[in-house]
């Protein structure tokens, strides 16, 4: 068969800050680099990321540094990321957000000129630099523009299917161009996945359609481990109302900047559910808190400001208590907190977008917002130092990779986490590439077999609609895998997935290959089915509630599974197998860091 | 588990003629593909609170599978699902149902400035051609700590153009190139000229652009209409902050070499 073939030393799969980084950083080694992404450049979902960019830059709190930071990230994980990366990110965040500066980044300013950094949960100081709130924009404007001055090879609109492997790891990806449907292939020792995450598993997120785990799943199928799956993050506010855009994302920086949550009472509900954990660096009054912007040496944070799993649970246990809004959610106020021209100007994009899609004025009613599924912290197991996943050739960084954020993610570590491994990644591939050079070689039978696979639901003719096959898979998943699980209801929907395959297996489409987005959506799903499958047995095994894994049939937080991680693997039969694994026993000098009084 | 308060839904959401105030739409699309194509009829259902987009999805998954359309935040962040909604260039995500009428016809048609590849999708190619050959951002040296200092003041304008989604609707309404192809080659678009102005503005960058924003990307083909301003997404006021400034400077640059000399000696960094 005749397919256009490429040949590089690092295929690049994704162009969010991930993705971009990791190119960069590849091209900067001397490594020949191409980025494949499914979209145009510039439009991945890391443009949607609104706060801004956690590092210790110490501009507005020079108490700050990377000390205070890692134990920030490793309690917002409740102790379960992995510690060298925890470390390394907030060694490495400020020396990477500079660099965008290099770039050409324009990021908010403070009074010296240096730049600004505002509050977020789980932060202890003011640390995410931003540039209003549209950070992410900014980043990936930055990465692009770069990756172009560079002249690293794009291939936009391009979707991998298959990353192709022999005896000896990596040999390359195979895929197609959506345009017209043709097949492509390149050979490359070397593949850096950088593909986000898995957010359209479930029917309310703040994720676009390219989020279909479609990383998480090459890495399984090509025999990696995927880590700590069952923590998914619910971010506590998404909007609610009008039904089309439930679960458009609405910024973490709203409360950072001083939005407080009411329930219909008008109580400030979060002061009724302060976790043990954090009751120490949490305010008691609502003067403390509301003090606290202003004054963080003498006042603790308030607690609309605990790390997303806390306060998406609390909302979601006043709206099932009945003191929700309207349209089931709960208000989150800064209009009457703030003056209109604060609100405009440090929250230009959600001024606009309530205004644009919800005909609300924030800066004159409160706002309604619930949670969204919004991130995974559950990825491709890595070595910390060169973002390697266990097959050789293959890395991941960014949201597809698992371990940095433990159990939950702090907002604002995304970002951060994106360029601090995408860099590494990437410098990690070129290197691996170097040493490999030459000696990888594709398989005709593997590109064939790859392209029959692609084309077969062309091939079934009567079958269902790959979109209801989604639709009942996002049902399934919000209903049984969502924010509070118990043993019954994910057994239940492990058995519809198993159901949801064989109907994937059986699906046709209409049309033809060029740019047909039912087609597209068909082998999407696998990837789908494939990580529900894990977040559903992971989350099933895991006995205890943690960060983003909270278990109705077992609510505490047990110290014994604090010690161990999930990883899921391929089984020879197409399944999903989980195991349990010792946590990577932290250094003493790190660990001292948490006997510190916050 | 469904959260409280949510009401179920049928596994495709078909939408609903009987509640949440819905109606039956009629929507005219364009299908079809460089060889060429035709409006498609369609009547679809709307339910409250709906965008242009949801309506387009909802043809998807229910009449029209293949039906191919970009789109991605669905938020007005990402600039994706840029089209025409009644000949008007338009974000998708942000045109709201309730702006029409519920006996009015709304035709949706993929953007006339680029060659279309299939029904709603266009060859947007030339924006990338020119963004790559835009001289790249060349920032002076940091800081001797390690930092760079710029004031808040001085990066309020540049800011305002990297507010950009790069949607096209700018590219798409300018008449420049709208119905002149052949302007393509010597134009690079409101687009690419507010680029050069957020470059020419920026604090750091050292690199002069001016002449090659008059010779290589067309600035004197602009006779500010304002076209551009009036279809931006985000408001940016692109021929009044762009590009009559930076058609200000190039005539200085032309013509009063002590002007531009001034203009780089007000810019130094200061210690």
């Amino acid at each position: 068969m005749e397919f256009e073939r490429h040949g590089y030393d690092v295929v690049v799969v994704g162009a969010g800050g991930a993705g971009l980084r990791a190119a960069i950083a590849a091209h900067e080694a001397g490594a020949r680099t191409a980025v494949v992404c499914k979209s145009l450049l510039g439009k991945a979902h890391t443009v949607m990321a609104e706060g801004g960019i956690a590092a210790a830059m110490g501009n507005a709190y020079p108490e700050d540094d990377w000390r205070v930071h890692f134990r920030d990230t490793m309690r917002g994980g409740k102790m379960l990321n992995h510690w060298r990366m925890a470390q390394l990110h907030a060694q490495e965040a400020p020396d990477r957000v500079r660099e965008l500066e290099d770039w050409g980044a324009l990021f908010d300013r403070t009074p010296d000129g240096l730049i600004s950094q505002r509050d977020f949960g789980g932060h202890r100081y003011a640390r995410l630099a931003h540039v209003g709130d549209r950070t992410g924009l900014e980043l990936i404007r930055t990465l692009q523009q770069r990756t172009v001055a560079l002249g690293v090879d794009v291939y936009m609109e391009c979707t991998v299917t298959r990353l192709l492997t022999d005896d000896e790891g990596v040999t390359g990806a195979f895929g197609y161009w959506r345009e017209s449907g043709r097949f492509v292939a390149w050979e490359a020792p070397s593949v850096v996945l950088a593909t986000g995450g898995i957010g359209k598993a479930y029917k309310v997120t703040s994720n676009s359609w390219e989020y279909t785990g479609d990383g998480h799943s090459l890495a399984l199928a090509a025999g990696a481990g995927l880590v700590n799956m069952e923590f998914v993050q619910f971010h506590p506010t998404g909007m609610v109302w009008p039904p089309s855009v439930r679960g458009i994302l609405v910024t973490e920086s709203v409360r950072g900047d001083g939005g407080v949550l009411r329930n219909s009472a008008g109580n400030r509900f979060m002061f009724d559910y302060i976790p043990d954990f954090f009751r120490k660096e949490t305010a008691e009054t609502e003067d403390e808190a509301d003090r606290w912007y202003d004054d963080k040496r003498n006042n603790r944070r308030p607690p609309e400001l605990l790390p997303r799993d806390e306060v998406a649970r609390a909302i979601n246990s006043e709206v099932k208590a009945g003191r929700g809004s309207p349209h089931g959610g709960v208000f989150l106020d800064i209009a009457s907190r703030r003056p209109a021209e604060y609100v405009r100007r440090r929250l230009p994009s959600m001024y606009h977008q309530f205004k644009e899609l919800a005909d609300v004025d924030i800066t004159a009613e409160p706002m309604e917002v619930g949670p969204t599924c919004h991130y995974v912290m559950g990825g491709v197991e890595v070595d910390p130092d060169t973002a390697a996943a266990s097959v050789p050739g293959l890395f991941a960084a960014g949201e597809v990779a698992g371990g940095m954020h433990g159990s939950n993610r702090l907002g604002g570590n995304s970002l951060s986490d994106l360029l601090v491994f995408g860099r590494r990644a990437g410098a990690a591939a070129a290197e691996h590439a170097s040493k490999r050079a030459g000696a990888v070689a594709l398989r005709e039978e593997a590109l064939v077999e790859a392209a029959r696979a692609a084309l077969a639901p062309f091939e079934r003719e009567g079958g269902e609609n790959p979109y209801t096959v989604q639709s009942e898979l996002q049902q399934t998943m919000h209903d049984l895998v969502g924010i509070i699980r118990t043993a019954p209801e994910m057994e239940r929907a492990l058995e519809r997935i198993a159901a949801l395959r064989e109907r994937v297996a059986a699906l046709s489409v209409e049309g033809h290959r060029q740019y047909n987005p039912g087609w597209h959506l068909a082998l999407d799903l696998p990837h789908l089915l494939a990580v529900s499958e894990c977040i559903a047995r992971a989350a099933l095994a895991r006995e205890e509630s943690r960060g983003g894994h909270t278990r109705d049939d077992f609510p505490a937080t047990d110290p014994a599974w604090g010690r161990v991680n999930l990883v899921c693997t391929r089984t020879p039969d197409g399944g999903v197998t989980v195991a349990r694994q010792p946590l990577p026993e932290m250094p003493p000098e790190l660990a001292e860091v948490f006997e510190e009084q916050p | 588990m469904t959260e409280p308060g949510e009401p179920s839904i049928r596994a495709v959401d078909e939408g609903s003629g009987e509640n949440r105030g819905g109606y039956d739409a009629t929507f005219r699309v364009w299908r079809g593909d460089a060889s060429g194509g035709e409006l498609q009829t369609f009547t679809v259902p709307v339910n409250e609170g709906e965008v242009v987009l949801d309506v387009i999805h909802r043809l998807q998954a229910t009449q029209a599978g293949d039906l191919a359309v970009r789109w991605n935040c669905k938020a007005g962040k990402c600039g994706s699902c840029s089209a025409e909604v009644n000949g008007r260039p338009r974000l998708m995500c942000l045109t709201r149902m309730n702006t029409f009428a519920e006996d009015e016809t709304v035709t949706v048609t993929p953007l006339r400035t680029f060659p279309v590849i299939r029904d709603l999708v266009t060859d947007v190619s030339y924006n990338y051609e020119k963004a790559a050959q835009i001289p790249a951002f060349t920032p002076r040296p940091r800081d001797p700590d390690g930092n760079h200092r710029m004031q808040q003041v001085d990066v309020d304008r540049p800011q305002e153009f990297r507010k950009c989604i790069e949607c096209w609707l700018c590219q798409d309404t300018c008449h420049v190139i709208r119905d002149h192809e052949e302007n393509k080659a010597a134009f690079a678009g409101p687009r690419f000229l507010i680029r050069l102005a957020e470059l020419d503005m920026h604090p750091l960058d050292v690199v002069d652009r001016r002449d090659a924003a008059q010779q290589e990307f067309g600035l004197g083909y602009c006779n500010i209409t304002k076209c551009c301003s009036e279809v931006c997404p985000e408001g940016i006021h692109l021929t009044d902050n762009g590009i009559i400034p930076l058609k200000e400077r190039v005539v200085d640059r032309r013509y009063d070499p002590l002007t531009w000399l001034g203009s780089k000696i007000r810019r130094r960094p200061r210690d």
